[in-house]
């Protein structure tokens, strides 16, 4: 299986606090990889080293073998696209103006906006399924509207890879399931897809690619059938539970037995 | 098919335009110059528009017009767009409507510089522009490094700002009362922001910097937009955040600096403009266009009251400019504890 963003024994902190120490990491091409873990484990800060919003303070992220720190602002933002917990709208813009900013790093100082802008613009919105919201200010939308709004903006942005931080947070449940549904069609479009994930059963049932982690570290990481089983979530959560397959998909599903005092 | 959305205009070079903001910017332009013409006929005796034309042209030669109205209203409409864009500026950068150079002290911190060179040294043209960037900058510095806390916070920067501007007005009054008295009495009448006086040896330096910074920013506004996004977006979708930022505060910085060197420290212009240029066009953000345009508007108009007011005594503009624009920072002021 091969890789082209990988981490190399990066350690991650913010001032003092050290998040990660020596973490490795294979993103596997073509793959829906989910991250998951307890709550301030890392997964974040990990997401944002992946995207260069933080500099490792040792070691270094890699793609095609060429550290991401030393590549353009924009032709990095070609290659690797990120949707952020908290994204900001500014006041007053509409769906349709939202989407293009994703096209941001494809426009040169002074270019037009090209037919292909318009194209990525219009297949984003498409397929994330705002195409009737276009001329809607964002401010207006539900929750749910507006997350698929973000998404297709990421989308526009046409990078080989995506990294979401938490997408499904503030979401109801039918809203959850559509957005997971249509980061794995992205998946089997062809792009690599990179979720921090809250819900375990979730994470087993869309992503190709478990990565667990606790304290920093990744614990284990491969395909969630392999790898999820009572001592791994007992080890990660710190959670008792027993595992049966989801009655569905058929994937790994943890049922905790924790009892009420 | 047609590719093209609904409400945008197709412009030459394949350039496309939302149509209402192009609108508005059409008619502030025919307002801009509206006032223009309205500001040359103005005078002790008006001269008709056809006057005005003929002198501009050639075919009628008037030092009135040319000579002493026309550097007024000159610096009225370009140091009005200069403000503008400052504003514009800072109030992107910090994400605040009340974050505009005049608020945060660089106004006052140009003055200071301003006053050093003229208290000091001798005060030529070229010593009171450059003390005044240096000023400006300097209070810029200060509270950046005040406000910077592990990380960039908008709202933090405006208090610090209001507090350092109000240290530093207190700091010119000193230096004015220590100096001599007819010095002093120049100064004063120029603390307010005035353009009463000035003449094209005033204007011909400043013009040409303002000039240069609107080409290197309107370089640079895509980018500008695209911060709106928050800084991680911004980021992400390939904007170099720390090069533009430092553009950003030059360009805002030089541009506020350049007028104060010239007119005096003249109040809320920045402050105003790009909230009532965003509001005319409905854009996301503080578009920098409008808020240029609706400054020279401002500026102008202000002028020309100031002028009329109490005819023929001439009131420097900046009283006029504070007393509209203070009404309009009481009215944001309230406005903006009810949303905190």
């Amino acid at each position: 299986m091969s890789a082209r963003l990988t981490a190399r024994e990066i350690t991650l902190r913010y001032g003092d606090r050290v998040v990660s120490t020596r973490l490795s990491l294979d993103v596997p091409d073509g793959s829906f990889t989910a991250v998951v873990g307890p709550n301030a484990c890392g997964k974040s800060t990990l997401l944002r080293a992946l995207v260069r919003l933080l500099r490792p303070a040792e070691g270094q992220v890699e793609l095609d073998g060429r550290e991401v720190a030393s590549y353009p602002s924009k032709e990095l933002a070609r290659q690797v696209g990120f949707l952020p917990q908290d994204p900001l709208a500014p006041d007053d813009i509409k769906v349709r103006q939202l989407v293009s900013r994703g096209r941001f790093p494809h426009r040169t100082l002074l270019s037009p906006r090209s037919q292909q802008d318009e194209s990525a613009v219009r297949e984003a919105m498409a397929a994330a399924e705002v195409t009737e919201l276009a001329d809607r200010p964002v401010q207006e939308l539900s929750g749910g509207q507006r997350q698929r709004v973000w998404i297709a903006m990421a989308l526009a942005q046409e990078t080989p890879y995506l990294l979401l931080d938490e997408p499904t947070s503030f979401l109801d449940i039918t809203h959850q399931y559509q957005l997971l549904h249509l980061l794995a069609r992205l998946r089997d479009r062809g792009r690599t897809v990179v979720a921090v994930l809250h819900d375990i059963n979730q994470a087993c049932r869309f992503a190709d690619h478990l990565v667990a982690m606790r304290d920093g570290k990744v614990v284990a990481e491969g395909r969630p059938g392999d790898i999820v089983d009572a001592a791994l979530i007992k080890d990660v959560f710190d959670l008792p539970s027993v595992i049966v397959p989801d009655p569905v998909a058929g994937t790994p599903m943890v049922v905790p037995t924790l009892q009420g005092d | 098919m047609s590719t093209y959305a609904p409400g945008t205009v197709r412009l030459p070079l394949g350039l496309r335009a939302e149509r209402r903001p192009l609108l508005v910017c059409a008619a502030l332009g025919v307002l801009v110059v509206a006032l223009g013409v309205t500001g040359l006929c103005y005078g002790a005796s008006w001269s008709t528009p056809a006057e005005v034309f003929a002198a501009l042209a050639g075919t009628d030669p008037s030092v009135v017009i040319t000579e002493w109205r026309l550097p007024r209203v000159a610096a009225g409409l370009v140091f009005g767009a200069a403000l503008g864009l400052s504003g514009a500026l800072f109030q992107n950068l910090t994400r605040n409507p009340l974050g505009s150079p005049d608020v945060i002290g660089l106004d006052s911190g140009a003055y200071t510089g301003a006053l050093f060179a003229l208290y000091a040294l001798s005060g030529t043209a070229a010593q009171l522009a450059a003390f005044s960037v240096l000023g400006g900058l300097l209070a810029t510095i200060v509270v950046y490094l005040l406000s910077f806390d592990r990380g960039f916070s908008g709202l933090r920067l405006v208090v610090i700002g209001i507090a350092v501007n109000a240290m530093v007005t207190a700091f010119n009054s000193w230096i004015v009362l220590r100096a001599d008295t007819d010095v002093a009495i120049a100064a004063v009448g120029w603390s307010a922001g005035s353009l009463n006086g000035v003449d094209w040896a005033d204007l011909r330096v400043p013009f040409w910097i303002i000039a240069l910074l609107f080409a290197v920013i309107s370089l640079r506004t895509r980018a500008l937009h695209q911060t709106l996004l928050g800084d991680a977006l911004a980021v992400t979708t390939g904007v170099g955040l720390g090069r533009l930022r430092l553009l950003m505060v030059l360009v805002g910085v030089g541009c506020t600096a350049t007028v104060t060197a010239v007119a005096g420290p003249i109040a809320f212009i920045a402050l105003a403009a790009p909230q009532i240029g965003r509001r005319l066009t409905g854009s996301p953000g503080t578009p920098l266009l409008p808020a240029a345009l609706t400054g020279a508007v401002l500026l102008q108009g202000a002028d020309l009251l100031a002028q009329a007011l109490l005819a023929p005594e001439a009131l420097p503009v900046g009283v006029v400019s504070t007393a509209v624009g203070g009404c309009y920072l009481i009215w944001l002021l309230t406005k903006e504890v009810r949303r905190a």
